[in-house]
């Protein structure tokens, strides 16, 4: 008898369409729970500041706004909300959407948990770029009509970040596929020669330049207006449409290369799309807010924590998370030491590198090949 | 099913596969045996498509392997790799739904489900379901991608192929069996089943065709009984085996 109660296995869970229909529900109720925390995140930065906003006042601007009869406010909130406070959400969601999915992106290429944009030296590539503009390129911008003048800056930190990428996967690769910690030591050369490259340039630079250089190198969401704004979004946007298309791709890659073809994905193409669209979304948050460390780490893996790596789901939910994170953490930046700004790249870094170290305690399993 | 001709691999100029012409029919397990560093593997990654051999070729059902869209081929064969890097916390559910990718613009609803669901119950995995993959021991993951290929092609393999990497090598006595099982009845449907192996019993038990491999070559390859003796084995594994008759079983013995 008694073996017989041992050999009676447990009851089983219900059925797996039951299950799967719970799964989905349960990412549903997550994802407007992130939409949720954005606009709260978007509200609270755009009534607090210097000039407290009280929700009556945006809201009747709102309201004027979308057409409807509204009472009117005052000229100075007017201006504070239009010119100031809502391009400055607005870049800070974009740029933290950006950065957050192209980490997550990074990270199912590399097969990597810690692959961030920042670690891995594509920040930092991309910032070269952008530094080498401002150092040298006016000895470009006569060659060029004068309607590109205003690409050069986001096209260069582009072209850094993509350049990055295909060195760092293509050292990191061995016997095809992607080795961890030649990926982070690949990453640590990078940042080095990246910035020793932009060391290099400030040496080169005058003082009004090296001020601009600064804020590069620290990051800062501080001089946002909409003409920045109009230059990021079509790209930041263009990503987060496109990248989606790659979910599965990205899920098969998981497995393995050879697996993810064997299911029938072009290995090859994913690759490609993946690196240009990630390439994209970090060269264009680095060209217009500098090297912003740690978000793509953050948010990933905090998705995933809670969702699992179902790329469907981690790729809009991470866009999400890391605006709303984004848009907090510059509030954040420019209450603590108010009247001054603390440079938003110090506090992600803050925040970011006990969580990178925690993170590595936690993988260090995975290291052995 | 699948046909392979004249398949030459070299590695730093040292033949790993050598003019290997192999065929496995639909309808049959053909089993794929040999020493460690015989060559087995390397033939089994050409049979895929995953290594491109130096020279030789690789048809299914006719078709070079070159003129197949992958995600055509993807619905008519599948691959169990000996081990993956997965290495992210997927439950076991949705590891085995990723079988479905090829499949997943024509299914009409449901179908994916009831398809992950029966090849999930055929490894003894339904209760696991919702478990975390990187949580499962190493004859569980096993059993997971065999699942996931079957949710690919199928239970019953009628016109289709699975492509094996020892499939048996972490599983308990009861799993091993298990899977051969699974095997049989996708090959008695009509599939086309290629499977490494190491067990020489359950070779014997349940490989329709064995291709005994020594040193990169084909040492033979026919009807189990004809291939299984001690002779033949004592010269690809190099070691005295004894095959012992039990009733209607055959056993082998080592030393």
């Amino acid at each position: 008898m008694a073996l017989a109660a041992i050999a009676a296995p447990p009851a089983g869970p219900p059925d797996l369409r039951v299950q799967l229909r719970r799964a989905r529900v349960r990412r549903r109720w997550q994802f407007a729970g992130l939409v949720a925390l954005l606009a709260g995140a978007g509200l609270a930065a755009m009534m607090i500041g210097p000039m407290r906003i009280p929700p009556r006042d945006l809201g009747a601007w709102a309201m004027g706004r979308l057409g409807f009869p509204a009472e009117p406010i005052g000229a100075a909130e007017r201006l504070v909300i239009e010119r100031i406070r809502l391009p400055r959400v607005v870049l800070a969601a974009c740029i933290g959407a950006a950065l957050a999915t192209a980490g997550a992106a990074f990270q199912g290429l590399f097969r990597n948990p810690l692959a961030d944009p920042g670690l891995i030296g594509v920040s930092a590539a991309g910032a070269l770029g952008a530094v080498g503009i401002i150092v040298l390129g006016h000895r470009l911008t006569p060659a060029l009509p004068g309607w590109a003048a205003p690409f050069l800056l986001p096209v260069a930190a582009f072209a850094g970040s993509l350049a990055a990428v295909l060195a760092i996967y293509r050292v990191s690769l061995h016997e095809g596929r992607p080795v961890m910690a030649t990926m982070l030591l690949a990453g640590v050369a990078i940042n080095a020669l990246a910035s020793a490259a932009t060391g290099f340039l400030t040496f080169l630079a005058t003082d009004q330049q090296v001020r601009d250089l600064t804020f590069w190198l620290l990051g800062s969401l501080g001089a946002a207006s909409w003409p920045k704004v109009a230059l990021v979004a079509p790209g930041v946007l263009l990503g987060l449409a496109l990248l989606p298309f790659a979910a599965r791709a990205l899920n098969a890659l998981l497995l393995g290369e050879e697996e993810a073809g064997h299911l029938g994905f072009d290995v090859w193409r994913t690759k490609w799309i993946v690196m240009a669209l990630a390439a994209v979304m970090v060269g264009l948050s680095v060209a217009f807010a500098g090297v912003i460390g740690f978000v793509g780490l953050i948010v990933p893996h905090a998705i995933r924590l809670a969702a699992g790596p179902d790329h469907r789901f981690l790729l809009p939910a991470s866009a999400l998370l890391g605006a709303a994170l984004l848009v907090a953490a510059d509030l954040f930046a420019r209450c603590i030491v108010a009247p001054a700004e603390l440079p938003i790249g110090i506090l992600t870094a803050l925040l970011g590198a006990p969580f990178f170290l925690w993170l590595l305690l936690r993988v260090k399993v995975a290291w052995q090949p | 099913m699948i046909d392979a001709r004249g398949i030459v691999v070299e590695r730093m100029g040292r033949p790993i596969v050598s003019d290997v012409n192999f065929r496995a029919a639909a309808g049959g397990i053909t089993a794929i045996l040999g020493a460690n560093g015989a060559g087995k593997s390397t033939l089994l990654r050409v049979l895929c498509g995953d290594c491109r051999p130096d020279r030789g070729s690789v048809r299914y059902f006719g078709r070079p392997l070159a003129d197949w869209r992958p995600v055509e081929l993807a619905r008519r064969r599948a691959v169990v790799p000996q081990s993956s890097a997965l290495n992210f916390p997927f439950t076991v559910a949705e590891v085995v739904l990723q079988g479905r990718a090829p499949h997943l613009e024509r299914g009409a609803p449901g179908v994916d489900e009831s398809a992950a669901a029966a090849a999930l119950d055929a490894v003894d995995l339904a209760r696991a379901a919702s478990r975390d993959y990187t949580t499962l021991s190493g004859g569980e993951r096993q059993r997971v991608h065999l699942a996931r290929a079957l949710a690919q092609v199928g239970l019953d393999g009628g016109g289709r192929c699975l492509l094996l990497d020892e499939p048996t090598s972490s599983l308990d006595l009861r799993h091993q069996h298990d899977v051969l099982r699974v095997l049989r009845r996708f090959a008695d449907s009509g599939g086309c089943a290629v499977v490494v192996l190491h067990d020489l019993n359950l070779c014997m038990r349940y490989a329709d065709k064995v291709v005994l491999m020594h040193y990169g070559r084909v040492l033979g390859s026919g009807d189990a009984n004809a291939i299984l003796t001690p002779d033949w084995l004592g010269i690809a594994y190099g070691l005295r085996v004894r095959r012992i008759e039990a009733g209607r079983d055959v056993l082998f013995s080592a030393g």
